[in-house]
């Protein structure tokens, strides 16, 4: 699957482009994150919590950050194992425009399932990938326009 | 008269114990100290494994062992086998890379299986599986039937290359080429027959019980063959030997095809419940039956039939590519081969046949037998190709059926493809079909559904089967590791009563009471005294078990042959009960008398005087129990004439289907009422096919039907009630008789579904399943 959506921020470029390499946000942005902790260059560990259909499992994603191209976007690409409940796979590039004082975040998102989320959830993944990226890009543009320090 | 005897629809003996909840089932079967199995599977369709962790779930709570394909291996417990062989065009017998039961560094599908985790309670066995670490890494997965084989592909096995298992010519290609060459017409198609998964009701389950005392394991299993299990686990994976493992298969429910083979989870149970010295259960869960149960059809095939100017066939050729999954299960090889091209003659005269057949390997669960097996796959080809052909010429598809026929007078018929049918009237089934299906009369009933928005169209197919696989001395030949006859024994009681054991299995088709019609026709017996034993090898002899409709045409005439002995040897006691001469005694519903006198005696005081040989012939032995075995001379061939009549929306893609007839040889009839069920199930399967199912795996090898969501099995509301007829001939090489009946319905509805949505829509083909959204797309396209 594979989607295009995007966030208008009340931020600066600069601003939204440090926020999208401040760990915290990005933790905080993520919805179901337990833990986000760099283990190398723009790697990083993410343990994750999730639902899709039927199935619930605990994530461990290994997240990366490539085509970098600062200011003006990354691709974020994770990768995780969820025990029995199979492996997901996924992808956004964010492209952030200027306009004005605020800036354009567009987001392409792509995803991919195995195993038993694939089995049971393959239905699912299209709804599950666009609401955890709105989500996750809804909450990354909320904390950015209420901490006016970033 | 005989009461309950052939031919009475006697209600099924066996029913009081299913309807009541009396089954006893591999899951019902319960063990002191019993411990659970649960297999880590494959996430991935294709993969190395670069390393197995299992030192976090094994110190798990409840967990007593994690085993792997390391300590199969070393215990020499071997690779799962294929029990025939197919020699390829380059003279070489088919490609069969191993197939552990526990992987060996590589998974190949998704749901192969990688560890096995055993715990005290299955929850605790699930927890822990999830703590076993497997490292894999990802290759490319192979899932396309038709590009398995491309240069570009993923090369799956290193024995196998171009993923190819064989390739497998057969017939006169030239003489073909020939008479295509010279023909009036040529039609053509070009068809896909879908994947299907059986869906037995009870899923696979296998419960293993070691008795370190005497050395021997009880393997309870869902299985359609015991001994053939106990044979290929002693014999191929060093289970333990023959006399030390016995093989119970309890009550099964339904097995379609599906429990014929043996499986990775029956070998690992029965080894570890030894190696741990604790009984082991496992249950598969739907989605693991989704994932790992043998699967079904999956061709992908190309044919041509040569005409001439009256619109008789011929010639014809068929090129077909046939997926058999990730590794060989136990028959793989010989259903898109023997049974499937030896097929391709039908019920016609066409004196010319050439069939290519490339079976591949993909990234997919095995595909073995199903319901028809090869059959259903030829008779769907063949059937679809008819109506192509009548279109072609203009003809209605009945009467170009009726022109190429096999006559009457033809049989013993022998078709350009190896089988010699016995017996057979296929003009009379189709004329009884037309009949009971009102043909002349559908034009006015297609006006009147326009006049509502509605389309209708009706199809017909024609279709033979050959079932009860045999004799053995072919089947050898053919290179199957097997004879193909069965047994029985028929055992008085002092008391009268009897007591029958045979080698064939019943999972749902009514054995119990068929096989006691049987006996009380031919030894006078009552019917409620005759109980019928199978399904375990410390009972039975050994037997070839029940699959390819085999147990009544076989397994049936054992039994016959078994009675027989009984009244030859009870003539002998009663001569010498009744004073008489032995060729003075006849024996006739139960009583042995002496011809011309009022002098007799039952069948039960000759078991009695059997047993109790107070006075009794000099030299006779006692007792009264008698076991025979059967090796048919011929497969068996049914045949039949199936029309369905269905109603299309054009808006929506619905198809319902108004009205089914179907009128089938299946030669003379033991007890009516099972057949017509066999018919029903038989049909509801076909119809399952040609409507509902399909397994879809998508191109990174993920199983994406895996559950009753993704998967639509038919419901009662997908069939109308059927007209059920019959159009018996005797075929001269079966001794009662009879024919086999199990899988015709699924041999011959599909491709009468077909024929009639594309009747309907006036197109040339719509692939399985026609759901309503791939006729809508159809009947957009056709406007």
């Amino acid at each position: 699957m594979e989607m295009i959506s995007e966030q208008r921020i009340a931020a600066t470029r600069e601003k939204v482009w440090a926020a999208l390499n401040n760990t915290e946000i990005l933790k905080q942005s993520m919805p179901g994150c337990e833990s986000f902790e760099a283990v190398g260059d723009n790697i990083f560990e993410a343990r994750i919590t999730t639902k899709v259909g039927p199935v619930k499992a605990k994530f461990k994603f290994k997240v990366e950050l490539a085509d970098i191209k600062a200011p003006h976007g990354y691709t974020i690409k994770g990768e995780g194992q969820g025990g029995v409940a199979g492996f997901a796979k996924g992808s956004a590039k964010v492209d952030l425009t200027e306009d004005g004082i605020e800036t354009i975040l567009v987001y392409n998102v792509q995803a991919s399932v195995g195993g038993k989320l694939a089995q049971l959830g393959a239905r699912l993944i299209d709804g599950t990938a666009k609401k955890m990226s709105d989500e996750f890009f809804g909450n990354f543009n909320e904390l950015l326009s209420s901490e006016g320090s970033f | 008269m005989i009461e309950n005897g052939i031919g009475a629809s006697v209600r099924r003996k066996e029913d009081i114990r299913f309807l009541t909840g009396k089954g006893n089932y591999t899951d019902d079967v319960n063990v002191v100290g019993q411990t659970y199995a649960y297999f880590v599977r494959s996430p991935h369709a294709h993969a190395t494994i670069n390393s197995i962790d299992t030192s976090v779930a094994s110190s798990s709570d409840g967990v007593i062992a994690v085993f792997t394909g390391d300590d199969l291996a070393a215990d020499g417990i071997g690779p799962l086998i294929c029990g025939v062989n197919v020699t390829g065009d380059d003279g070489e017998p088919h490609k069969a890379p191993a197939h552990p039961a526990l992987a060996q560094g590589k998974v190949n599908y998704v749901g192969d299986h990688v560890a096995v985790v055993i715990a005290e309670t299955l929850d605790q066995a699930k927890d822990a599986a999830e703590k076993v670490e497997v490292d894999y890494g990802i290759l490319a997965a192979v899932t396309d039937t038709a590009t398995a084989s491309d240069d570009a592909q993923q090369q799956i096995h290193a024995e196998a290359p171009n993923n190819i298992c064989y390739n497998w010519p057969f017939g006169e290609k030239e003489a073909v080429n020939d008479a295509f060459s010279s023909a009036h017409k040529i039609a053509s198609l070009e068809l896909v027959n879908n994947r299907m998964v059986t869906n037995p009701m009870e899923p696979r389950a296998a419960v293993g019980d070691f008795n370190s005392g005497t050395e021997e394991i009880t393997l309870h299993l869902t299985t359609q063959n015991p001994h053939v299990h106990r044979l290929v686990l002693s014999a191929f994976n060093q289970l333990a030997p023959e006399h030390k493992l016995r093989v119970v298969g309890p009550d099964v429910g339904g097995g379609f095809g599906v429990k014929i083979f043996v499986y990775a989870e029956e070998l690992v149970v029965g080894w570890a419940c030894r190696k741990i010295n604790r009984p082991v259960k496992w249950t598969s869960d739907r989605t693991e039956a989704f994932m790992a149960d043998a699967h079904g059809r999956d061709h992908v095939a190309f044919a041509e039939m040569a005409l001439d100017e009256q619109g008789k066939f011929l010639a014809m050729r068929v090129k077909t590519t046939a997926n058999l999954g990730a590794y060989l299960s136990t028959f793989a090889t010989m259903v898109p081969s023997y049974l499937y091209a030896f097929l391709l003659a039908g019920q016609y005269s066409t004196p010319l046949i050439y069939s290519e057949v490339k079976a591949v390997f993909t990234n997919t669960a095995p595909v073995d037998a199903a319901r028809g097996a090869g059959r259903p796959e030829a008779t769907y080809l063949l059937e679809r190709l008819v109506d192509v052909c009548a279109e072609e010429m203009n003809l209605d598809p009945a009467e170009i059926r009726r022109r190429n026929f096999i006559p009457v007078e033809a049989f013993p018929y022998q078709t350009p493809v190896v089988q010699c049918y016995d017996s057979g009237d296929y003009p009379a089934a189709l004329d009884k079909a037309l009949n009971l299906a009102d043909y002349e009369g559908f034009s006015a009933r297609a006006e009147e559904a326009k006049s509502r928005g509605k389309r209708r169209g009706i199809g017909l197919s024609s279709y033979v089967e050959a079932c009860g696989i045999a004799p053995s001395a072919a089947v050898g030949q053919l290179g199957a590791g097997v004879g193909l006859w069965e047994s029985a024994q028929v055992r008085f009681n002092p008391t009268g009563n009897v007591q029958v054991f045979t080698g064939t299995h019943s999972h749902g088709q009514g054995h119990e009471t068929t096989f006691a019609q049987l006996v009380t026709e031919q030894l006078g017996v009552p019917l409620e005294n005759i109980e019928i034993i199978h399904g375990d090898t410390a009972k039975t002899q050994f037997g070839m078990g029940t699959y390819g409709s085999r147990s009544l045409a076989v397994g049936g005439v054992a039994i016959a042959k078994a009675c027989e002995k009984l009244i030859e040897k009870g003539k002998k006691i009663a001569a010498h009960a009744l004073e008489a001469a032995e060729g003075d005694i006849e024996f006739a519903e139960g009583n042995f008398s002496v011809t011309g006198t009022d002098k007799s005696m039952n069948i039960a005081e000759v078991a009695f005087n059997a047993y109790v040989p107070h006075s009794y012939p000099e030299g006779l032995e006692p007792g009264f129990d008698e076991n025979a075995f059967f090796d048919p001379l011929n497969f068996s061939f049914p045949a039949g004439t199936h029309v369905c009549e269905v109603e299309v929306d054009p808006d929506t893609g619905v198809v319902e289907i108004i009205k089914y007839s179907a009128v089938d040889d299946f030669g003379r009839l033991i007890n009516p009422m099972i057949v017509e069920g066999q018919v029903h199930g038989g049909i509801v399967h076909g119809v399952g096919q040609a409507l509902l199912e399909g397994c879809q795996y998508d191109s990174d090898g993920q199983l994406v039907t895996a559950s009753y969501m993704d998967y639509a099995m038919p419901r009662a509301d997908n069939v109308p009630s059927f007209d059920v007829d019959y159009a018996p001939t005797n075929p001269p090489d079966n001794p009662l008789g009879v024919k086999g009946c199990g899988e015709a319905g699924a041999i011959g509805a599909p491709p009468a579904v077909i024929n009639a949505i594309t009747n309907a829509l006036g197109i040339k083909h719509i692939d399985m399943p026609a759901t309503p959204e791939n006729v809508w797309r159809a009947a957009q396209a056709a406007s």
